[in-house]
């Protein structure tokens, strides 16, 4: 399953980051997840629980916040910004095709907590 | 209990791969191997195309391919008959994808006096582009009866291709499927990703692309 792999690619980093903070336990991950990246937080959250316990030390019951970022795009001719999902790549205002993503394709590790 | 505390990451889901996929590419730079890595939808021609490639190549380097597939060693054993060059098998672990870790297992069980490694990939147009593998390039078919609209549908897998083969042109007729118009929405998508029509089944096509793969080759070795 495709959000597997992500989610063991997250443990993975999470996991070297804690080590080299010399934590004792991760409790929370946070993650912007931006809206037409691709990856659905809904999948991400489903295996989540599985994957923290089973592939390390540190992550045992840790949780996963995520936090989704809406996505929109500019419009080179007529400069205005609207909805990416609503309107997809044609400017709902002036028709254009000249237009390209502000927010929305973002995939981050924004921060973790740890003791 | 110990205090909570919080630490900034700030990096992309996809970093710890992407450190694992660089370090991969510069090792295969030192020892002068060339990994292609060889992406498509089920069926589209990975391994028909693979067996002309390696007969049209194996004269000129010494070749190892890596077969991504699940379950079975079907694909393996077609090379071998084919091209009489031995495949190995990855254990993607029923992952979807490859990434640069289990990439690096398996040249790792390669001999490693060796030019040209060809991976096929697992067959589907959208987690392998997610994820680099570490390979120098990174090559997908496309065939016919998929349909001339997919860089629209797929357009990551595009994106990161440096070659795109379009295979099955045996059958563009029946399929309405237009030349013009998939090169067209394919630059859209990848300006710098170069296009061969090919017929793996009869071979047209494939000398010229086997001169691409020789010529990146050679770029990678210099
Ligand atoms: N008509 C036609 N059929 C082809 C061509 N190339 C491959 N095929 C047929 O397409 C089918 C699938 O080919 P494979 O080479 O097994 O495809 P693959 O991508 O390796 O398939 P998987 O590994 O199962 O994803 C076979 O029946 C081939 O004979 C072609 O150029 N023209
Ligand atoms: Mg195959
Ligand atoms: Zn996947
Ligand atoms: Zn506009």
């Amino acid at each position: 399953m495709h959000e597997l792999g992500i989610v063991f690619s997250i443990i993975k980093q999470v996991d070297g980051v804690a080590r080299e903070h010399n934590a004792a336990s991760v409790k929370e991950v946070t993650l912007e997840i931006g809206e037409v990246s691709g990856v659905v937080p809904k999948y991400l959250s489903d295996c989540w629980k599985w994957a923290v316990d089973n592939r390390s030390e540190f992550m045992k019951g840790c949780e996963l916040r995520i936090i989704p970022i809406m996505a929109k795009t500019y419009c080179e001719s007529c400069e205005k910004t609207y909805e990416t999902v609503k309107f997809g790549k044609i400017c709902p205002y002036c028709k254009s095709e000249k237009t390209y993503l502000l927010t929305g394709n973002e995939t981050y590790i924004k921060d973790i907590k740890v003791t | 209990m110990s205090e909570v505390k919080v630490i900034e990451i700030k990096k992309s889901i996809f970093n710890a791969n992407e450190i694992d996929a660089d370090n991969l590419r510069k090792e295969l730079k030192k020892k002068k191997i060339f990994l292609l890595n060889l992406m498509s939808s089920p069926g589209a021609g990975k391994t028909t195309t693979l067996i002309k490639l390696i007969n049209n190549l194996k004269a000129d380097y010494r070749i190892a391919v890596m077969e991504a597939d699940i379950d079975s060693d079907v694909d393996a054993i077609k090379i071998l008959e084919g091209t009489g060059v031995k495949a190995i098998q990855l254990h993607t672990g029923g992952m979807c994808h490859l990434d640069a870790e289990m990439t690096k297992q398996g040249l790792d069980n390669l001999n490693l006096d060796i030019d040209l490694v060809i991976l096929e990939n697992v067959g589907n147009l959208v987690c392998p582009a997610e994820f680099d593998t570490g390979a120098c390039k990174n090559m997908m078919i496309l065939s016919v009866p998929e349909g001339d609209d997919k860089p629209l549908k797929y357009p990551l897998m595009f994106q990161v291709c440096d070659i795109v083969a379009i295979n099955k042109i045996d059958c563009m007729e029946l399929f309405d499927f237009s030349l013009e118009r998939v090169e067209k929405y394919i630059k859209q998508r990848n300006e710098k990703a170069t296009i061969y029509p090919i017929c793996a089944k009869d071979g047209r096509g494939i000398s010229e692309l086997a001169d691409k793969i020789r010529q990146e080759i050679k770029e990678w070795r210099e």
